[in-house]
């Protein structure tokens, strides 16, 4: 019973649904538009910076917010603007190494005053104008079976706020891709060139998917700071790849398909890690190898669901299959 | 109008025609050191079709590409519809009335026909981004634009297979979508990369068909053919390109009785009347 409850803890945390609207981001780019950003993680951060900094320099919040969400767009015209007149594959290597690079940046001594250098920002550094506006008591609440602080940190208050952005970023998802305007966006996943011939302007729309994408990325950085603090290594390449993973699981081009993505994914991973420490001793698994034993057993099903359902839980085989 | 409006002109390379929609003039499209394409002169007549042939690597598709808008020439101008190309993008092409298909079919596999249809459309205005959001602004504009698709699919013979995604057609069917789709747009010139590449015998015939009727409809064509067969059924005017240049012009049959054409078409075929060459095409 606690391993169920653990597990339908992680399905509902704030983190899942920040990750949800990350992945939502990046099925603007990929699932519509066919973009292969592996940088995601990268606007995550610029997000959390933007938004942690502004803060501490002692702008009010949805100032705050805005410079977060500025700072994704402007990231997305500066990779866009040389890489999207090429073919698909530029921008995948242009995105990985931008992303990189806005960690190094985070990390490098020299901005230290600003970003923290490699230890990154503490939460209750930027946190508390968010956990204001709460109308949660300032108390652990109980609802249910579940036990969480009302304001402070990983709180309702944050789990309500992430959950109805992820369900306006899907209303979102859902009112665009099925526009004309998504519509443009879904030729040109399939033939840039036949859009080309019936008068699109291609290299507007894909800038205008990245864009779009990239802010509702930062959305999902700035939410997950929320929860948690900002760290330059917990925005490596490994969430790009996690991003990508839900997004496939859940079903790439549908409305709910990053959203159930990011909920089985991360309630899978609980729940593996769960029943292997309660059942496999520790002379065999050591609790230090639960974490990357659980990954191996989470990816090894990933494979399976790849080979056996290629679209994901909820996509359309045919219209598209990993 | 079409069977009087070539009797003055002279069947040469680079004729001038009495009314042209398209001209090219000094076109020069150079790869390293391989001159793909040198065009002196250039001009297709107003609603009629014509033919553009030439053995292969002749520059055909190059020359296409480049009146297109999807190849910018190292020198050249070109002027469609009183509008100059020059550095025109391809889109804008297309806005200006000039829509083409291509040698390699590129019907939208993973989206159903009736919305390859609706893409073709010109002036959605919920293709904008801020206005996507209000569908009043744009369900009005979305009915005219499934209503003219449907009409086109009748006529196509695609009515049925609306619904269906395109990647399931067949050749022949994605063809057939391809120029639906690009009369969608509504066009006056319609630029043709092979049409019927791939295509099986039973179809061929409404293909050719489609293609007179676009001329009727006052639309121009021109179109990159092997098929010698259809280029003589069909074509009003016929311009030959070997090696990158225009090598002779005129009606079908005096094209193909040319030397220089006959000469073109490689030793292998020489003796041959090239009309006897559709039989090889045919199988």
């Amino acid at each position: 019973m606690d391993i169920l409850f653990d597990v339908l803890r992680t399905a509902i945390a704030p983190s899942t649904a920040a990750f949800a609207l990350a992945a939502i981001g990046l099925n603007f780019h990929f699932g519509l538009t066919g973009l292969l950003n592996m940088g995601q993680a990268g606007f995550m951060l610029l997000g959390m910076y933007g938004f942690a900094i502004s803060i501490q320099q002692g702008w009010p919040i949805w100032v705050a917010i805005l410079v977060g969400l500025a700072a994704a767009a402007i990231f997305a015209v500066l990779l866009g603007w040389p890489t999207l007149k090429l073919r698909g594959d530029y921008l995948a290597i242009v995105t990985i190494a931008a992303a990189e690079m806005v960690r190094f940046l985070g990390r490098s001594q020299s901005l230290a005053g600003l970003t923290g250098a490699s230890s990154g920002i503490r939460g209750s550094d930027y946190k508390a104008p968010f956990e204001e506006l709460s109308p949660f008591p300032d108390a652990i609440v109980n609802i249910g079976p579940f036990s969480m602080h009302g304001s402070r940190s990983s709180s309702w208050w944050l789990t309500t706020v992430t959950w109805a952005i992820v369900l306006l970023c899907a209303g979102l998802f859902w009112r665009l891709a099925n526009s004309p305007w998504g519509r443009v966006l879904k030729g040109i996943r399939e033939d840039e060139d036949a859009v080309r011939s019936l008068g699109k302007n291609v290299y507007s729309y894909k800038m205008q998917a990245l864009i779009i994408g990239g802010v509702i990325g930062a959305l999902g950085g700035i939410t997950w700071a929320l929860g948690n603090s900002v760290q330059p290594d917990s925005m490596g390449r490994p969430t790009t790849f996690w991003l990508w993973t839900l997004l496939l699981l859940g079903g790439a081009a549908t409305v709910f398909g990053p959203v159930l993505g990011s909920i089985l994914f991360w309630s899978s991973l609980t729940l593996v890690k769960s029943l292997a420490s309660a059942f496999i001793p520790s002379d065999v698994l050591a609790p230090t190898e639960l974490e990357p034993f659980s990954l191996v057993l989470v990816g090894v099903t990933l494979m399976l669901l790849v080979v056996f359902r290629p679209q994901g839980v909820l996509g359309n085989k045919k219209e598209l299959a990993f | 109008m079409a069977d009087t409006a070539f009797v003055s002109v002279p069947h040469e390379p680079g004729a001038a025609k009495p009314d042209p929609i398209l001209i090219a003039d000094g076109v020069t499209r150079r790869f390293g050191g391989l001159t793909a394409v040198k065009v002196d002169h250039f001009e297709v007549q107003r609603n009629t079709i014509t033919a553009l042939i030439g053995p292969n690597g002749a520059g055909k598709s190059t020359f296409f590409n480049l009146l297109t808008g999807f190849d910018q020439a190292q020198e050249g101008e070109g002027q469609f519809n009183g509008k100059p190309l020059r550095g025109m993008p391809p889109a804008k092409v297309a806005r200006a009335g000039m829509v083409r298909t291509f040698q390699l079919t590129k019907a939208l596999s993973r989206m159903t026909v009736i919305e390859n249809m609706r893409l073709g459309a010109q002036e959605q205005p919920g293709e904008n981004l801020l206005r996507a959001f209000a569908p009043p602004l744009w369900k009005a504009r979305e009915r005219e634009i499934t209503e003219q698709a449907h009409d086109l699919l009748h006529r196509f013979k695609l009515y049925e297979k609306r619904d269906d995604y395109a990647g399931s057609l067949s050749g022949g069917q994605r063809k057939l979508l391809e120029m639906a789709r690009a009369l969608m747009c509504k066009p006056t010139m319609v630029m043709l990369d092979e049409p019927m590449a791939g295509v099986n015998p039973a179809l061929t015939e409404s293909l050719l068909d489609h293609i007179v009727e676009l001329k009727e409809d006052g639309m121009t064509v021109l179109f990159v053919e092997h098929d010698m067969h259809m280029v003589r059924r069909i074509s009003d005017w016929v311009v030959v390109m070997a090696e990158g240049k225009i090598i002779a012009e005129g009606p079908a049959g005096t094209v193909m009785a040319n030397p220089a054409v006959q000469d073109a078409y490689l030793g292998a075929h020489h003796d041959t009347d090239l009309s006897d060459l559709s039989l090889e095409d045919d199988e």
